[in-house]
């Protein structure tokens, strides 16, 4: 006898805890990741203002340095919740990514892209690299455990020479390099990234949407200019 | 021996017919009603909404499609709109208006109380789709809007963009899909009507074969409707779908049925024209663009200049010639016929001399292309994807094409065929627009029918079933499904030389050339002096390769063209014997000298319900004369 | 004109499936793309070969039976349109012409290039319609809908369920054919009693019959017939999100 098709009650429908039923759905995993991508986002946007007080001198740089370390408790709630928003971003892209796979277990022999582009198919590579690069960033310039001689820079006032290590960091051709290609993949990342939060935490219509991709691009470019203006400056000796 | 026909129409004055016969009908009691299994095949508007509707009721339902989901219906296709006698524009549009001008609009071969009853549930068929989300065009007050449609003299046409019929559908089907998840309708897409299961006297129930994998079985059921729609592709050449057949209406004739008017066939006369045998449909482009556009021919036969290079001097602008005060905007069927005319004099341009120009040149030249483009934009956007010319620069050429099917299944007020517990419903049925259909009445006729008549009258037959549940053991169903499966194997088995499509291709141009816009006694004589032959080479030389436990296009096919070439037969048939031109059927014998159709009242003011009697015998000709109490029988004239 | 054609043939769902080469002979560059398989078809039966199945039915681009992906693009190449309504003068002579199913999990194969898109269905039936039994409606102008709103309820109302979004996506999401029905109703003051539990049934059955998720590509916009709006999309994603706050509120008590 032919079958009838079946009635979607009998299909798995999840969690009934809204909840975990929300974090289980594909929707709610997006939005995951886009909060806490626009989380990284404004981190990253106070970073980069942080890190460009170098070009208002070694005073400005160490002062907000110091008193970044003064905050104390607030500092590291803050950095939790960093690991934890980059944990969660990291984590839950990979669920995603896998079911996709799964999604589509054959694949085209001859696909021709219509629309997606460069960056925005390469998203798990270049959020993957940009976690290595963080990686290594950590352990240059917060742990300093692969130049330890940073840990002993003070200025005259006895602080930490943050400028300094920023300097001797960079003066090396190599690590900047280094530093200029992360910071590209960051801004590939981000220029998909930025328009891609817009439309998945259900902002976007047809009036901005326009506006919003446009508006990725720019915010992904700039923050590029200025993360490597930086290594640059230093290289060309506009910051000595 | 001919059979008395009783229409079962309820007494009293007309207005008041429907309102009393929902009164006077059985009822099904809500416990009782859970007992009956309810046959639906088809799931256009009238399928779709009568499947739906029946299973609020409470009745289990069982839905049948041939496509892979009942949204892919063609009345998915209709573009224009859906009448209702709404009045909503003040316009003095009335119930009784919409009834007039349908009973006129079919050439006054319909019956009154059905179209009354039609025109009555309109309004209630907008509410409805409107509730459901349909979202149909509205003015900037948020009210609907209305248009005038096929040369209607009040605006009551409601529509949404140019996708009406989808949005319909869509509606009707969201409806169904509601009472799937309800557990009210089971719904079986890819599933194919080969038979219907008469038990003592009743159709009680179908065999249907499973197209995804070939297996046949059957199916019980209390009562069968069948929504199956036309048989415009019979002339294989049509702006039907694809897949659409006779099958199911003609296998329910060959088990009883009677059919009603099959010479009955409306014909566009703006359709983009046939490019070459490999054409698979026809595109119908809208009537509308016959405001602005000029159709002509070469005066010349045999012409071979470019459309630009003929002048004024040696072209005919046949319409404006012949009919002076309609000019371009002759009725359909004139428009056809002329169409016709001129091509058969070997005046006809394009590849195959099948088709004449619609030129836009003077209206461009007049109100400026921008305004052209305003117009009919999308439509010259069609036809350059389709032909690869523009418009705008070289004139259109069109063609008439099949596109809507009057005659259908004999029903009764209640909608059931002679058979008892078999109800016909929409375009598979014959009963509203009579010898021609008006525009935007389509959607109207399939969606009263399965929202509003079918749940009250269905329980008319169902009331006198209670207890008589047929077992699925009874030899009927293992006699139908052996049947089936014979024919099956044969068609398998013939092992010839031509496809199945050769053979729809061959017949198509057969009954296109004599029972298409124009037939004589001689060519439908000629018709039927060929079909015979043609369906005996069918029979010896088809080739359908592949197995039947599979998904085999080939075999379906098959099927269908089967049954196509013998209805064929039986649509020559009614249009020889209807002695008559009415509406869609313009017999060349009966016209006026300025080539107006010449109706008989006197003879021929009647349905003719056939009804099968073997594969070798004449069918019989059944007779239900149309009595008119309501509305004076007028000729009408476009000169 | 003359084309070489790899096509995907596949006797069933359980069988392995392979590219086959056809030659396609002769073809009038009028006929559409569906006509140039139907005379190899007619072909290929003359010479007692099994003919190459494909799902089609209206041919005029609105009842979305139609289904292959044409040198990689779902639909073929050009914009909003079905596959049935492209042409062969599209294409060079002798040009090479890959012709595939449309490819996901939630759509197994059926036969050669035909695929089971019952899914969509079952999306439909999980939440996509607006009770309203037959009967009951009140007079269709006693609820005003503005122009603008209507308008863009039928933008969104206009997908013919083909199933080329979910084909073209990376990652086989049918985000934005749930994306239309959901505005589509959702935009409707009709659709507004039960667009919190239409949103998160429709959402989950998608995610239940292994769709995947949307990163937001657009290449389901790029071949959409009906030139469906992925800023749609993110008007599903907000409904999504709103519905589940309120379900949680509502399990708060």
């Amino acid at each position: 006898m032919p079958s009838a098709t079946a009635s979607p009650t009998q299909t798995k429908r999840g969690s009934s805890n809204p909840f975990i039923a929300f974090c289980q759905s594909s929707i709610g995993k997006k939005i995951i990741v886009g909060v806490t991508g626009v989380y990284l986002i404004v981190f990253i946007t106070g970073h980069l203002l942080g890190n460009l007080e170098i070009y208002l001198g070694q005073d400005h740089v160490n002062a907000y340095a110091q008193f970044l370390q003064g905050l104390g408790p607030i500092l590291w709630l803050e950095r939790a919740i960093l690991i934890a928003a980059v944990v969660i971003h990291i984590v839950v892209t990979i669920q995603l990514a896998a079911e996709n796979r799964a999604a589509r277990p054959q694949k085209y022999a001859h696909y021709n892209y219509q629309a997606a582009k460069p960056s925005s198919r390469t998203m798990i590579y270049s959020g993957l690299l940009v976690l290595c690069f963080v990686i290594y960033h950590l352990l240059q310039f917060t742990f300093m455990t692969t130049n330890p001689e940073y840990r002993h820079l003070e200025d005259h006032l006895h602080r930490h020479d943050v400028y300094r290590m920023m300097i001797l960091g960079f003066q090396q051709p190599i690590i900047s390099l280094f530093y200029a290609a992360a910071i590209f993949f960051l801004a590939a990342h981000l220029s998909h990234g930025f328009s891609s939060v817009v439309q998945t935490l259900g902002i976007n219509n047809q009036k901005v949407s326009g506006f919003v991709s446009n508006g990725g691009r720019w915010f992904s470019w700039l923050i590029f200019a200025g993360y490597v203006s930086i290594p640059v400056s230093i290289l060309i000796g506009l910051i000595k | 021996m001919t059979t008395q026909l009783d229409a079962r129409i309820p007494s009293g004055p007309l207005a008041d017919k429907w309102t009393k016969h929902r009164a006077e009908s059985k009822l099904v009691n809500p416990n009782n009603k859970r007992k009956f299994d309810i046959l639906v095949v088809g799931s256009g508007l009238a399928g779709a909404s009568a499947a739906a509707s029946l299973a609020e009721l409470g009745y289990h339902v069982k839905c049948f499609c041939f496509q892979d989901s009942a949204r892919r219906a063609h009345s998915i296709a209709a573009q224009g709109g859906i009448n209702a006698a709404k009045n909503y524009q003040n316009d003095g549009d009335s119930v009784f208006r919409l009834f007039y001008d349908t009973i006129k609009g079919g050439d006054f071969r319909s019956r009154e109380a059905n179209v009354y009853r039609l025109a009555e549930v309109s309004a209630n068929i907008i509410d409805q789709c409107v509730a459901q989300g349909v979202p149909f065009a509205r003015e900037y007050g948020g009210l609907l809007a209305n248009r005038s449609f096929g040369g209607a003299q009040v605006s009551r046409t409601f529509y949404a963009r140019g996708q009406t019929g989808q949005q319909l559908l869509l509606g009707a089907y969201q409806a169904l899909s509601d009472q799937i998840n309800m557990g009210g309708v089971k719904m079986f897409p890819r599933s194919e009507l080969l038979d219907l299961v008469i038990v003592d006297g009743h159709a009680k129930g179908i065999v249907v074969r499973d197209l995804k994998t070939g297996e046949i079985s059957s199916f019980p059921g209390d009562a069968v409707v069948l929504a199956t729609g036309g048989y415009g592709n019979v002339f294989y050449l049509s702006t039907n779908a694809r897949g659409c057949n006779v099958s199911a209406t003609y296998r329910a004739y060959k088990r009883g049925a009677f059919f009603a008017n099959p010479c009955y066939t409306q014909i566009h006369p703006t359709c983009i024209p046939v490019g070459g045998p490999y054409q698979s449909k026809l595109t119908l482009m809208s009537e509308s663009l016959r405001n602005d556009g000029r159709v002509w021919v070469p005066k010349n036969k045999g012409e071979s200049r470019r459309p630009d290079q003929i002048p004024e001097a040696e072209r005919d602008y046949y319409l404006e010639r012949k009919y002076p005060s309609f000019g371009n905007l002759a009725p359909r069927d004139i428009a056809s016929r002329s169409a016709k005319e001129v091509c058969d004099e070997g005046r006809g341009v394009g590849p195959g001399g099948l088709g004449v120009y619609l030129d836009f040149a003077e209206s461009i030249r007049r109100l400026g292309e921008q305004t052209i483009r305003e117009r009919y934009g999308n439509l010259f956007d069609i036809y350059h994807n389709i032909t690869g010319e523009n418009a705008y620069q070289v004139p259109m050429r069109i063609y008439p094409a099949v596109h809507y099917t009057m005659g259908g299944l004999w029903v009764d007020y209640n909608l059931m065929s002679n058979v008892p517990g078999l109800h016909v419903l929409g375009e598979a049925n014959f009963s509203d627009h009579g010898a021609n259909r008006l525009g935007a009445s389509a959607l109207m006729q399939g969606l009263a029918d399965g929202y509003f008549v079918i749940p009250c009258t269905i329980a008319n037959y169902l009331a006198t079933q209670l207890g008589k549940k047929v077992s699925p053991d009874r030899p009927e169903f293992r006699a139908v499904e052996e049947e089936v499966r014979g024919r099956v194997k044969k068609l398998l088995s013939i092992k010839g030389k031509r496809s199945a499509t050769s053979f729809h291709q061959e017949l198509g141009l057969l009954v296109w050339e004599q029972c298409g816009m124009a037939r004589s006694r001689d060519g439908l004589k000629d018709a039927l002096q060929k079909i015979g032959p043609l369906r005996e080479e069918f029979w010896e030389n088809l080739n359908v390769l592949g197995g039947q436990q599979e998904l085999n296009q080939s075999l379906e096919q098959a099927g269908r063209v089967a049954d196509f070439l013998e209805f064929a037969e039986l649509m020559c048939l009614d249009a020889l014997e209807r002695e008559e031109s009415c509406g869609g059927h313009f017999r060349v014998e009966y016209q006026t000298e300025e080539g107006e159709a010449v109706r008989n009242d006197k003879d021929f003011c009647h349905v003719t319900a056939w009804q099968y009697t073997g594969p070798d015998s004449k069918p019989v000709a059944n007779i239900e004369p149309l009595v008119f109490e309501n509305v004076k029988l007028a000729q009408r004239s476009y000169k | 004109m003359n084309f070489k054609l790899k096509v995907w043939r596949q006797q069933n769902e359980n069988t392995a499936g392979q590219f086959r080469d056809y030659e396609a002979i002769n073809i009038p560059a009028e006929a559409s793309f569906l006509e140039m398989l139907d005379i190899v078809n007619e072909g290929l039966i003359a010479r007692q070969e099994e003919p190459i199945a494909f799902d089609s039915d209206c041919r005029e681009g609105i009842c979305g039976m139609c289904s292959l992906v044409v040198n990689g693009i779902a639909h073929g190449p050009g914009k909003a349109k079905t596959t049935c309504q492209l042409y062969m003068r599209r294409f060079q002579d002798g040009e090479t012409i890959w012709i595939e199913p449309f490819r996901a999990a939630a759509f197994p194969i059926v036969k050669d290039l035909i695929v089971d898109r019952s899914a969509f269905d079952r999306i439909i039936q999980a939440g996509g319609y607006i009770t309203a039994r037959t009967g009951s409606a009140p007079d269709a102008n006693s609820i005003p809908i503005g122009k603008t709103v209507a308008d863009l309820a039928m933008e969104a109302a206009a997908c013919i369920g083909c199933g080329a979004c979910a084909a073209a996506c990376p990652n086989s999401s049918a985000m934005l054919f749930v994306a239309a029905k959901i505005s589509h109703l959702g935009l409707l003051p009709q659709g507004q009693p039960e667009r919190t539990s239409r949103v998160r049934n429709m959402v989950r059955t998608m995610d239940a019959l292994g769709f995947g998720s949307c990163t937001n590509h657009y290449e389901c916009e790029a071949v959409c017939p009906a030139e469906i709006s992925a800023t749609f999309i993110s008007r599903l994603n907000r409904d999504y999100a709103v519905a589940s706050i309120r379900e949680g509120l509502a399990a708060r008590g």
